[in-house]
Parts: structure tokens; C-alpha cells; sequence
């Protein structure tokens, strides 16, 4: 049965269709797989029950003809997304024990398209973070291990929950959500794909929000096929959520053979400072070379205000958290550390209840908000926010897409002291830009690094242009030859 | 008319704004589609949005922008096609979000005036500074346990509108004038139902005074929360006398919200400056600024109703009345529609004037009620008045035929048929009396024909008694003359 959990979902679809086995099969092949890779400490919660009565429920509609396009196929959810009857968390541990009564949007379309959910997926706190050591639950090992050294590397995150269970079979796929590189980061070190949509793709609703004008959902998979099908399904305008856009959902899968030939391919100079790790480069140029092969031309752009995007971010980020994160206060749900009077049980609930992390940014976001400060940090930052998305508008007058790496470097050790958070924000510096500016991006597995470890390229292109974004993938992935992990027996 | 306070080292003049909440007439909240009736068992209205549960996501309702524009346009204000909902951040039991979703420095609705309509006659125009859609918080409840409070999250997201005027107030009578005059519009407008003592409608005054003649404008105090017109008068009041007697002792007022207790007629400190909230306003990142088109105000503009102002123009030019009369009369919109109606019908507005705003609102004000539940109706006055225009009966027997209509509600034409009220317009009848009086006191009649014209009241009298009030009187007097005259 362990055959089973190697098989892409593209794949699984069609066999479950031919009824080369049943969706209990593959929900039990999967269940197991987790049992057996229980120290990834990939899920906060499973729900093997769960997932066994809807993958019987997902039999009989097979056999009934009624298969929906993710009918049968075992997914990972973010415990950042809402689920019914399902303790979330966001990975805090002022959010243990809570229960949601209702299911995110975007869980509720996979459920709908009949896909089978396995548990909930560890993150970073809140999903703030780029290791996934911010959980209260611990942090998530990645399953892949450098050939020279003996160390317990990291996924990335704050997705890392989703991208460990997906490179280590024990999902067929996860969600993930990318606030300023959360998908991206955490694909890349793991050896997936990894898709952020437009903002206003995926709704919002149901999702415990980080920073709401960033935020948005994806998927995380083995191949690009397997993510343009669970797009597909995950995104759509959703009236309750304002920033969900009304627009009409493409048919991702028919772009992957539309190849790269014509297309024009920017590469950002900015994306190359002095002291870029040497491997990093190379397999970017490599990767400049696939598409040229494959008939795209290249083009160099600027993104001027690159330099500026990260410190943007951590103004526009933390502000929004600050604000967002205030409703956690121990009146209504979650944890409650009972005090003197009102203000002391605030006090006393989110002083426990949010780690070291989570307490940087409330502080961050509460100062750059606060009066006086306002115009020269939250205020200026919006402004250059306007020129970060300007600088790829203008970048997009003479390139179809835009290659870059996904991250500055493959995964590090669990126990490499990260005593810097500036440090660890240096993860985020090419996956931010595209977040402030809203336009898709995509990370792909594309070689490794000479300790074996994956490094993926990050492809960006216009917003609502996700067609465009996967037709590059596809090359990229073809021509990458992507060595992926092996299924563990 | 100013209002001037006498301080010991001169005159003082009170300068006054008014940031009226006032709960928007709608279904649905404002971010939610919960109900937002009144009165309902505590939490039973309350949707995952309102309570803040995690990735709850608020969506604005048309319909409460609708009526931000409906009063905008009854303010006669500047309508902001693109306005901007931002977030006020402060902790509190109240509010499950951990901030208020608000409109900062873009709001829907900009400047525009409300007339005032003094007693005596004149008017003055107020400025408003803004109106704002925001949502409104829950409730505490103190008072059903020793140690613990309850939250009723059923007001939790209700649509307010925040209506700022600008300090152009000068007295505490223009400040209760000005918020009843803003209830009427409202109330015209069907936007807010100023209910007050319900909550719908909160005032929150801004005082300060400075010498007479003085320009500048000194730190003012906000009162908070303040739940009638006449509470608001004497919160002022008192509030000015307070910073009269603060700066002449040579102290200084400090920026500082306070308290109105209407039981001891005083206002205390509630938060200093130093204390005040810093709110951290940002524009909330979950909502689209607001934006709508021409004709979205116009569909609105088209469905204006006549405002107050304009009524009031029209009751003086159409029906003659004063403007102070007017200004009575159309305060209520229900009041203005039944003086109206009984104007109309009876053919005479003066005579519908007062018996509307003297006899008809009397017996209102005594049974505590509103026109809409009125013993009479407007019909039914006006035909009252049509047979006091036609002489049919006195204006004796029309005060009694209107007591009886007040306690039974009957027609006035049936209750002079049944009791036989008609006045007698058939001189024989009135002859026969006379006659029959005048021979029953040969002295009366001699003392008149000696001169003593006096006793002519005296025979009117009982010709009347004898006819049961139905005589007209000047007939009666004509007759006699005649009669009595030898």
C-alpha cells in the first residue's frame, strides 16, 4: 500500500476514477505514513476518522459517477484555516483547545470538490516566522537530510508543517498561506511546489488572519500539475470576503502545455547582490538557460526598490498583526489567565498565550501605528509599498514573467542558533516583494545544492496572470529532472 | 437672547460641539447579517463576525450606507463619493474585535448645516462638520454576579452614524435645540429614530468657555454619553460654570473626558489626556475603500421626503401660519401630516392651527401619547371645525363636543345629532323664549328700558339656558334689543 502515497494527484484522480483502488485505500496509506513519520511533527491534529469517513464517503460517489475534481485525494490542511469540529490553532497556544463551529472558504471547496482531510498542519505561530520553530506545538523537522552532516534541518515556514507532510508522502497535498513568502520558502526548502495566487484569488474568510492585506492561500504539492488542480478548486470570489475579487477562475491545468516559447522572462538585477550564495546563483542561471531552450526570451529588469521591500514588510506585517491579533484577549475563547481586574487578565492571557515571536511583532506593529510615529513608519511604508507594486508594473511592460530564486539559501540545521530575527527575515527577501505588490508567485523545485539539498526558483508574473505563472512552472519542472525524495518503504 | 455667564471678573460666553450617535434604521448590522433589533435575549444576535471568532471577516451593508447618504443629503452635505473605513484600536470586554471598525480622516458625509429654530422665531444656522458610519460595541452587565461581569454582544456591530457639528453652539437652549431639530430630520428621514432613552440616539458634548469678545478657543472638556436633550442642557450648564469658576480662580482646565450624573446634577472625570486612548487609527485592510457613483446618490436624492425646513416654509407661505407656529408644527413629521390633513379638510389653517398645537396637543401631552395615537382623528377634527365655520354649532357647545369626541372618538356629527347640540337658527323658537322671559321678570325689563343696559347679559343668559345653549348668542342679543326697546 505505501506505493500509494508516491502517486501525484493527477495521478491518484485517474486511477481512483478506474477504480485501481479505492479512496479508504489510499486515505489508510496515507494515515499510516503519518503514524510512521510522527517525529516531523508535521500535524498539530489528525483526524484519521474523519478522514476515513469521508474518503468511504468519496467511494460511493466514485462509484456513483459523482467524483468531484478532488474526489478521494488526502490533503494536509494549515492549522491557520478554520475547521469545523476541529480544534484550530494557528500553532499558539492562546488558540488551544479552540474549536471552530464553521470551515474556512477555502477548506470548504476542497471538502466540497471531495478531497479527504488528513489532520491539521503544524506553522510557525500565527505564521509568523521562516522555520517553523515559533509553534507552541513544536517545531516541524523537514524530512530531508544533508548528505555531509547529521543535522535535523528545518522546512522553512511558516507553512513548514505543509511542506514537510507533502515532500515526505505523508499527504498528496497541502494548503498553505503566504503572507510575505510562507508558501514559497518553505516549498523550496522541502523540494515542492508551492503556489501564492493573487491577492483576492483565494478568500479569506475562515482563515485566522495574520496581516489581512497580504495574506492569501495556496497549495502546496509534489508536481505543478497537482498544484493547478487544487488552485483550481481553492480559489473563486467569495462575497464574505471584501477582498476577494469577482473574478472568473481559469482552467489552470490547460495552461501547463502552453510552454514558454515567445514568452519574455525578466530577470531583476536587483535579485543578485554582492554575497549571493554561489549555488543559488548557478542554478538560477541554469534555470535562465531551461527557458531559453524551451523558446522564451530573456530580459533584464530592475526592480528598483527591491532593497526597500523587506523593511516595508516588517512595518505593513506587524502593523496589521498588531491590530489583528488584539481579538485573542481571553474573553471570548482560547486561553484565559484570570487577573485582578480586566486589563490585568488581558495582560496576563496574551503574555502567556503568544510566544517570543508573535510579542515582537504586537510590539512592532503597536509602535509603527502609534501617534507621532504613524506618518514616518506606517504611513511611509504604504507609500513605498505603492512603488514596490509600481516597480513590477513597470517591469511587466517588457517581460511576460520574472525568474528569481525562491530563498538566499537551502534549509538550515534545526539547532543553528537563531538568535537574530533580522537574520531570519533575510529568508523572506525575494518571496516579499511580490507579496506587497499582490502578484502571484511560485516556487519550484530545481536542483540541489551540493550538500543534497533542494533549492527551489521562484516564478513571478502578473497579477491575475496564474496561467502564465504555470506555463513557466511546467518548463521549469520538466527541465529540472527534480530529485525527489524517495518514498520511505 | 445670548447666553451670557456672569463671572467675577466679567462676561463669559459658552462654545459648544455636539458628536451625536445615532443607531442606523436597518434590518442587518453593519459589518454582519445579524439582526439589529432591540430588546432581544441577551447574544441571541450575534453572527461569528460580531463576536470576533477567529478569520471573521466583516462585509459592508448597502443598506446603511444608503442611509449615511439619506441623512448626508437631509443635512444638506457634501457627499463623499469615496470614503475610507479604518480601524480604532483600544482593548475592551465590549468589544470582541479588539477595535472599532470606523471612518477617520475620510468620511462618507462632509460639511453641512442644521437650521435652528429659536423661540422666538428667529433661526441660526449650526454647522456640521462630518457624519461617519462606525459600529456601535456590546454591553457589560454589572449586576448578575458579585465578582464576574457578562457581555451581550447583541449591539456589537450595529450601524452608527457619528454626527460632529462644529463648535458654533453658544448656549445650552441652542444645544438642546440643535439636537432636537437633528432628531426630526432623522426622523423624517427614517434613518435614526432618536430614541434617546433607548440609546439609539447618544450625545457627546465638547464645552468650553472663553471671555466675551475673545476669539480664541480654550481646552474644552468632553461629556460623555449623555441620554436626553435635557440632560445635555444642564451638563453644560453646569460644565461652564465649572470652567468659569476654574479659570477666574486662576486654575487651569484640563483636556479631559467626563461624566454627566444627572442625580447630582454634576459632571466628574473620567480620563485624563494622559489616560486618553492612543488608537492607533489605520485604514482597515479587510475593506475596500467605499466608493459609489452619481447615480447612486441621485436614486437616493429622488427619494427625499419634504424636510422640516421646507415644510416649515411652506406652512407659513401655503397656510399663513407664524414662523414659530410653523416650526412647532413640523417638528414631528406625524404632527405636521395631521395638522395638514385637518387644514385641508376644514378649509381654515388658522382655526386648524390652533386647535391642533392648543386643544388637540393638551389632551396628547396629558394622556403621554403621539398623534399617531390620537382619540381623534384628523377627519374627525376637521369635521368639528367645519361646523364651527358654518355656525352649525357655538364655540361653547364645539369645547364640549370635542370632550366627548376625546373620550369616545366618535364622529362630531353623530354626537351633536344624538345630543341634540345643533344651534338654533329658527328666530321663532328664540322669540318664544324671549317672550317668555320677559313676562316672567317685568322688573328685569323695567330696569333695562330705565337704562340699565347692564341686564342684557342677564337675558342672554337665560335665553340661552332655556335653549340649552343651542341660540347663538349674537341672535339672541339682536332679538332682544329689539324686543326690550320699546
Amino acid at each position: 500500500m505505501t506505493s500509494l502515497t508516491s502517486l501525484t494527484i493527477a495521478e491518484a484522480r485517474d486511477k481512483l476514477a478506474t477504480k485501481e483502488f479505492t479512496a479508504l485505500e489510499l486515505t489508510e496509506a496515507h494515515l499510516a505514513a503519518m503514524e510512521r513519520a510522527k517525529d516531523l511533527n508535521a500535524f498539530i491534529v489528525t483526524t484519521p476518522e474523519i478522514a476515513r469517513d469521508r474518503a468511504r464517503a468519496s467511494d460511493v460517489r466514485i462509484q456513483s459517477g459523482k467524483a468531484g475534481a478532488l474526489e478521494g485525494i488526502p490533503l494536509g490542511i494549515k492549522d491557520l484555516f478554520c475547521t469545523e469540529g476541529v480544534q484550530t490553532t494557528a500553532a499558539s497556544h492562546i488558540l488551544e483547545g479552540f474549536v471552530p463551529q464553521y470551515e474556512s472558504t477555502v477548506s470548504q471547496k476542497l471538502r466540497d470538490a471531495g478531497s479527504v482531510m488528513l489532520g491539521k498542519l503544524n506553522l510557525d505561530e500565527f505564521a509568523m516566522g521562516s522555520s517553523n520553530q515559533t509553534s507552541y506545538f513544536g517545531p516541524v523537522k523537514s524530512p530531508w537530510k544533508a548528505n555531509n552532516r547529521n543535522v535535523t534541518l528545518v522546512p522553512g515556514g511558516s507553512s513548514g508543517g505543509s511542506a514537510a507532510a507533502v515532500s515526505g508522502y505523508l499527504a498528496m497535498g497541502a494548503t498553505g498561506t503566504d503572507t510575505g513568502g510562507s508558501i514559497r520558502q518553505p516549498a523550496a526548502f522541502c523540494g515542492i511546489v508551492g503556489v501564492k495566487p493573487t491577492y483576492g484569488r483565494c478568500s479569506r474568510w475562515g482563515v485566522v488572519a495574520f496581516a489581512s492585506s497580504l495574506d492569501q492561500a495556496g497549495p502546496m504539492t509534489r508536481t505543478v500539475r497537482d498544484s493547478a488542480i487544487m488552485l483550481k478548486v481553492m480559489c473563486g470570489h467569495d462575497p464574505k470576503d471584501s477582498t476577494s475579487a469577482p473574478m472568473a477562475v481559469p482552467d489552470f491545468e490547460a495552461a501547463l502545455n502552453k510552454g514558454v516559447k515567445g514568452l519574455r522572462i525578466g530577470i531583476p538585477k536587483e535579485y543578485r547582490p554582492d554575497g549571493l550564495n554561489a549555488e543559488v546563483a548557478a542554478l538560477w542561471d541554469k534555470g535562465m538557460q531551461w527557458l531559453k531552450d524551451a523558446g522564451a526570451t530573456l530580459v533584464d529588469i530592475s526592480l528598483p526598490h527591491t532593497k526597500s521591500a523587506l523593511p516595508t514588510y516588517y512595518i505593513v506585517a506587524p502593523a496589521e498583526a498588531s491590530s489583528n491579533l488584539a481579538r485573542y484577549d481571553g474573553v471570548r475563547y482560547g486561553l484565559r489567565v484570570p487577573g485582578k481586574s480586566l486589563d490585568d487578565m488581558y495582560g496576563k492571557t496574551r503574555a502567556a498565550g503568544f510566544g517570543a515571536e508573535v510579542r515582537r511583532r504586537i510590539l512592532i506593529g503597536t509602535y509603527v501605528l502609534s501617534a507621532g510615529y504613524y506618518d514616518a513608519y506606517y504611513l511611509k511604508a504604504q507609500k513605498v509599498r505603492a512603488l514596490i507594486a509600481k516597480d513590477f508594473t513597470d517591469a511587466f511592460e517588457k517581460c511576460d514573467a520574472i525568474l528569481t530564486p525562491t530563498a538566499p539559501s537551502a534549509a538550515f540545521g534545526l539547532d543553528d542558533k537563531q538568535d537574530d530575527p533580522v537574520a531570519m527575515y533575510l529568508n523572506d527577501v525575494f518571496t516579499v516583494p511580490a507579496s506587497l505588490a499582490g502578484i502571484p508567485g511560485a516556487s519550484v523545485p530545481a536542483g540541489l545544492n551540493s550538500e543534497g539539498l533542494p533549492l527551489g526558483l521562484q516564478v513571478l508574473a502578473k497579477r491575475w496572470d496564474e496561467e502564465t505563472l504555470f506555463s513557466v512552472c511546467q518548463v521549469l519542472e520538466d527541465a529540472a529532472k527534480f530529485p525527489y525524495l524517495k518514498v520511505p518503504a | 437672547m445670548s447666553y451670557i455667564i456672569k463671572g467675577e471678573t466679567g462676561d463669559w460666553e459658552v462654545v459648544i460641539g455636539l458628536e451625536v450617535h445615532a443607531q442606523v434604521i436597518s434590518k442587518a448590522k453593519l459589518f454582519s447579517g445579524a439582526s439589529a433589533d432591540f430588546g432581544a435575549a441577551p447574544n441571541a444576535q450575534v453572527s461569528l463576525v460580531d463576536a470576533g471568532m477567529p478569520g471573521m471577516l466583516p462585509v459592508i451593508n448597502a443598506h446603511c450606507v444608503a442611509q449615511a447618504v439619506r441623512t448626508g443629503l437631509g443635512l444638506k452635505a457634501k457627499i463623499n463619493h469615496r470614503s475610507v473605513f479604518a480601524r480604532k484600536n483600544y482593548f475592551y470586554a465590549d468589544m470582541p474585535q479588539g477595535y472599532q471598525i470606523s471612518q477617520y480622516d475620510q468620511p462618507i458625509v462632509g460639511e453641512g448645516t442644521i437650521i435652528l429654530d429659536m423661540p422666538d422665531g428667529s433661526t441660526r444656522a449650526i454647522g456640521v462638520e462630518r457624519l461617519h458610519l462606525e459600529q456601535d460595541a456590546g454591553k457589560l452587565i454589572h449586576d448578575r454576579h458579585p465578582r464576574e461581569s457578562f457581555v451581550d454582544l447583541n449591539r456589537s456591530g450595529v450601524a452608527l452614524m457619528e454626527i460632529v457639528s462644529k463648535p458654533d453652539l453658544r448656549s445650552p437652549e441652542e444645544a438642546g435645540q440643535y439636537l432636537r431639530k437633528l432628531r426630526s430630520i432623522l426622523r423624517y428621514l427614517g434613518t435614526c429614530d432618536g430614541n434617546m432613552e433607548e440609546g439609539s440616539m447618544r450625545c457627546d458634548a465638547n464645552v468650553s468657555v472663553r471671555p466675551v469678545g475673545a476669539t480664541e478657543l480654550r481646552t474644552r472638556c468632553e461629556i460623555k454619553n449623555v441620554n436626553s436633550v435635557r440632560f445635555v442642557m444642564q451638563a453644560i450648564e453646569h460644565e461652564a460654570a465649572r470652567h468659569v469658576d476654574v479659570w477666574e480662580s486662576g486654575g487651569k482646565i484640563d483636556q479631559e473626558t467626563r461624566l454627566y450624573d444627572s442625580n447630582k446634577n454634576e459632571t466628574r472625570s473620567m480620563r485624563s489626556k494622559e489616560m486618553a486612548h492612543d488608537y492607533r487609527y489605520f485604514p482597515d485592510p479587510d475593506l475596500q475603500p467605499l466608493e459609489f457613483d452619481d447615480a447612486f446618490v441621485a436614486k437616493i436624492k429622488a427619494d427625499l421626503p419634504e424636510l422640516p425646513d421646507d415644510k416649515k416654509a411652506r406652512f407659513a407661505s401655503e397656510f399663513g401660519l407664524s414662523a414659530y407656529d410653523a416650526g412647532v408644527m413640523v417638528a414631528e413629521q406625524a404632527n405636521a401630516d395631521y395638522f395638514e390633513k385637518v387644514a385641508k379638510i376644514s378649509g381654515d389653517a388658522k382655526l386648524a392651527n390652533n386647535w391642533v398645537a392648543n386643544n388637540l396637543f393638551a389632551v396628547l401631552n396629558a394622556k403621554g401619547v403621539g398623534v399617531a395615537e390620537s382619540p381623534i382623528s384628523a377627519d374627525q377634527l376637521a369635521k368639528l371645525l367645519v361646523l364651527i365655520k358654518d355656525d352649525a354649532i357655538s364655540g361653547r357647545q364645539a369645547k364640549d363636543v370635542f370632550e366627548i369626541m376625546v373620550a369616545t372618538s366618535q364622529d362630531p356629527d353623530k354626537i351633536v345629532e344624538e345630543r341634540g347640540m345643533k344651534q338654533i337658527t329658527d328666530t321663532g323658537a328664540i322669540d318664544a323664549a324671549i317672550d317668555q322671559i320677559m313676562a316672567a321678570n317685568a322688573d328685569k325689563v323695567e330696569q333695562y328700558r330705565a337704562g340699565k343696559v347692564q341686564v342684557m347679559s342677564w337675558f342672554v343668559g337665560q335665553v340661552m339656558k332655556a335653549t340649552q345653549g343651542q341660540a347663538k348668542p349674537a341672535v339672541c342679543q339682536e332679538l332682544l334689543k329689539k324686543k326690550l326697546t320699546p
